[in-house]
């Protein structure tokens, strides 16, 4: 604590040395009686990655979009190499050479990649000048795109690609990213990386917007940490450890997780036998042959690169794909392949999709009426069949206490919950069910640390009270701390099951690529 | 002589497509945008008694023309403010709209009822018109025919090949986004659905003074509904509105021959007939080349509140 109350003294206005690139002063903004940022201070110099770092909702996306010029600020400055300046809209901070890559992708679906780009290109440019240059970007930075692809054919990564052609198309002295990991595979993100360096060496500023610490550790030199709306301290962060950063981030040091100590695996809860499922559409991927085992007081791990079968695997678990089979899918010994999801729920089942928003709740609607669209089954949510709104409230209270999910108003829609209180909510709706079996796909995507190491810890101790527990997840840190076993999804086959403490982030890392070793799960 | 009678039939079949053309691009521009104006039938038959009323009053058929598409205009315009501008529900206020158009037509109609008025000017160029067999359908038209086709092309023309109807396009797709670029969403929404209200009107007026040229109460008879159906079955494509209001008029042509025929087939399934083929077709239609993606506009009905 003591590190960071000195870190927090104001940052004094005017520093020695050349004019900040850009500047924010006092920034003020409130949302009604909520004051997303307080006071904030941040100067940005050119050739620098500057780092925000900060929790879900402590204000970094509230003061990016005031430097991009979507948001007023109620008090406060902005200025451009010691002049302030006014931003009343993307137009005028575009003018002045600010770029943004955002991380809800500001693309249009049912627009191509160069009809996206051309939307923010000068009045002048022609389809084919345009075509053109998006090309020789490509060539120089390495940021590949076919013009007249639709962007919902894209994969996250390409999506990402085109808003960076189109804020470097600009020309920007800065760049500013928001949170841009947070939907890349390793090495995508691996590939982003160059381009950054890259444009930092070119002398333009970047404001790296994260709260991946290993990667704003890597890859810049000075962090703003933001708080609750305020500024708590500026720093390097190479000479910070990523406890320390966390520290500042969350206000106290981030617990760790206690992993399960000598678990004591019970009987078999979860099986699936040789399940093969079709490919659903055009872009899913079929499943081959997928066998596992979870027992009570067990964490299985699935590894997996997006896209190979991660969400054909947890619809087929949860009940929301029937297998052919009634026998491929066992609960506790029960055949249920034929069973929806509820009946799977009744028989003790939770599931936790990776989607929070419009998968894992239904945004515009409460958060007891999300309690209630997934625990109805379960919990004494209805009587003859009506709704009793008094009990869906006091489950929904429970959750959030228990899970200490922060929200605005007693009963808010889930959609304007942050994604990390979101995700709290979710996953606590399901553990709060004291589930025999839990199935998670992507637990902590997108959530800050201390969050997800709520939600983790929350994990375990539902394992260590004997509850068989599959986790899908893309992050492998994640899996080797919370797993006692991981097995690896790749191209929708399976391969075996092993033993977390007798593989390696390697091992793992050459199955998820799919390496001609990537054995099939053995046949029971 | 039987090039002369397929001549005249297709003046017929392009005449009855007219007025769905004119709404239905129109309410295609609206759509493209995002706002779902329910409303095409009020602002079209406000259009049309109006514009019969100012003709009557000024003697110009142009003067009634700009009246009834400024009519039209007029209501869209009191939508607009409900729907873009306080952000009220698109279906429910459409639905208020068409009502209230209803009224009004009748209440400016009301001194007009029973009078006929000379059908607006053909065009006539001498020699080209007098052509056998494509004279006529080409050179010898109404303004109004002239101004649909035009209308087609350029709006196939803005909506794909200029800047401002890709931000229209991409504001219809995902105002979230669009709004996150700096594009002015709600003001190309309202200017869009500005655009819907004087085609709807004017739509109206070629009835009121060219289709059957005079006003009597709920002379729309439903087109109002069948160009918004034109537009959804036509997945939002200017051509493919022109084409399946031509289809229309061509069903609804025919029907009366066989009516007039006696093919012993009941009135009334003969009169249900242009609906039917159209919607089969233009659903045969987006059902061959759908991949991915969404037809519609992604954001279309979706109300936009930005926040600053």
């Amino acid at each position: 604590m003591e590190a960071v109350r000195s870190l927090s003294a104001p940052v004094p206005r005017a520093k020695a040395g050349p004019t900040p690139l850009f500047g924010a002063y006092g920034i003020v903004k409130r949302f009604g009686s909520f004051t997303a940022n307080d006071g904030v201070d941040l100067e940005i110099r050119a050739g620098e990655i500057h780092a925000l770092l900060g929790e879900n909702g402590a204000g970094k996306s509230t003061l990016m979009k005031i430097l991009y010029g979507l948001l007023e600020p109620t008090e406060g400055v902005v200025t451009h190499k010691g002049d302030i300046v006014q931003l009343p809209n993307p137009e005028a901070a575009r003018q002045l050479g600010i770029g943004m890559v955002f991380q809800h992708f500001s693309l249009c679906e049912n627009l191509t990649v160069a009809e996206n780009i051309a939307l923010v290109m000068p009045k002048d440019l022609s389809g084919r000048a345009l075509a053109d240059r998006i090309a020789r970007l490509g060539i120089d930075y390495g940021l590949h795109l076919e013009p007249d692809r639709p962007v919902w054919s894209l994969s996250a990564g390409e999506r990402q690609r085109i808003e960076i052609v189109r804020c470097l198309l600009q020309d920007p002295k800065l760049v500013i990213l928001d949170e841009p990991t947070s939907v890349l595979t390793p090495g995508e993100a691996e590939a982003l990386f160059t381009v950054l360096e890259r444009l930092r060496q070119e002398g333009r500023a970047l404001l790296y917007i994260s709260h991946r610490l290993d990667e704003v550790r890597r890859l810049c030199v000075r962090a703003t940490i933001l708080r609750a709306g305020k500024v708590v301290g500026t720093c390097n962060p190479r000479e910070e450890t990523a406890r320390s950063l966390a520290a500042m981030m969350v206000g106290n040091a981030v617990r760790a997780v206690t992993p399960q100590e000598g678990a004591t695996l019970g009987k078999e809860r979860l099986r699936l036998d040789r399940l093969a499922l079709p490919a659903p559409g055009l872009h899913a991927t079929a499943l081959r042959d997928v066998s596992l085992s979870v027992a009570g007081g067990e964490i299985l791990g699935i590894a997996g690169i997006a896209g190979n079968g991660q969400a054909e695997l947890f619809a087929a678990l949860s009940g929301e794909t029937r297998a052919p089979d009634r026998e491929a899918v066992r609960l506790d010994g029960a055949p249920v392949g034929a069973l929806g999801i509820n009946a799977r729920r009744r028989l003790g089942a939770g599931f936790v999709p990776e989607e929070r928003n419009g998968h894992a709740a239904a945004p515009l609607m409460s958060l007891s009426e999300n309690a209630l669209l997934s625990r109805h089954p379960t919990a004494p949510l209805t009587r003859f069949g009506l709704i009793r709104p008094g009990a869906a409230r006091d489950l929904a209270r429970r959750v959030i206490e228990a899970f200490d999910v922060r929200k605005a108003g007693p009963d808010p829609a889930a959609g304007t919950l942050s994604g990390g209180n979101l995700q709290k909510f979710v996953v606590g709706r399901e553990i709060l069910a004291e589930p025999g079996v839990l199935v998670i796909n992507q637990p902590t995507w997108g959530v800050d640390a201390a969050a997800a190491a709520h939600i983790r810890q929350a994990v375990i101790d539902l394992a260590a009270r004997g509850a068989a527990i599959l986790v899908i997840s893309q992050d492998l840190d994640e899996l080797f701390e919370i797993a006692g076993s991981i097995a690896v999804l790749h191209d929708g086959t399976l391969s075996a099951a092993v033993p977390s403490a007798e593989t390696t982030r390697e091992a793992v890392g050459l199955l998820m690529g799919g390496s001609s070793d990537a054995a099939p799960a053995p046949a029971p | 002589m039987t090039l002369d009678i397929v001549q005249m039939v297709l003046v017929t079949v392009l005449a009855a497509a007219t007025p769905l053309i004119l709404a239905g691009i129109g309410e295609l521009v609206a759509e493209r945008s995002g706002v779902l104006n329910l409303g095409v039938e009020g602002m079209m038959i406000f259009g049309a008694a109006v514009s019969f009323a100012v003709a009557m009053q000024t003697g110009s058929t142009v003067l009634g023309a700009l009246g009834g598409a400024g009519a039209g205009l007029l209501l869209a315009a009191l939508f607009g403010i409900l729907t873009v501008g306080l952000a009220a529900n698109q279906v429910a206020s459409g639905l208020s709209l068409t009502i209230l158009g209803l009224g009004l037509s009748g209440l400016v109609g009301a001194n007009y009822v029973g009078i006929k008025r000379d059908p607006a000017p053909h065009l006539a160029i001498p020699g080209l018109t007098d052509l056998p067999g494509i004279g006529h359908l080409v050179f010898g038209q109404d303004g109004f025919v002239y101004a649909a086709v035009a209308l087609v092309a350029a709006v196939s023309w803005f909506l794909w090949r200029t800047r401002a109807g890709l931000m229209l396009r991409a504001i219809g797709d995902d105002h979230v986004a669009t709004h996150a670029l700096g594009l002015k969403v709600r003001r190309v929404r309202f200017l869009s659905v500005l655009f819907g209200g004087a085609c709807a009107g004017l739509g109206g007026a070629y009835l009121a003074l060219a289709y059957t040229p005079f006003w009597s109460p709920g002379m729309t008879a439903g087109r109002g509904w069948i160009a918004l159906a034109l537009v959804v079955f036509a997945s939002w494509r200017p051509l493919r509105v022109a084409a399946g209001a031509l289809l229309f008029g061509g069903a609804t042509v025919l029907q009366l021959h066989a009516q007039a025929a006696g093919l012993g087939l009941p009135g009334q399934f003969l009169s249900a007939l242009p609906y039917l083929a159209t919607i089969l077709a233009l659903v045969l239609l987006s059902l061959g080349q759908r991949q991915g993606g969404s037809l519609a506009p992604a954001a279309l009905g979706r109300v936009f509140t930005p926040s600053r």
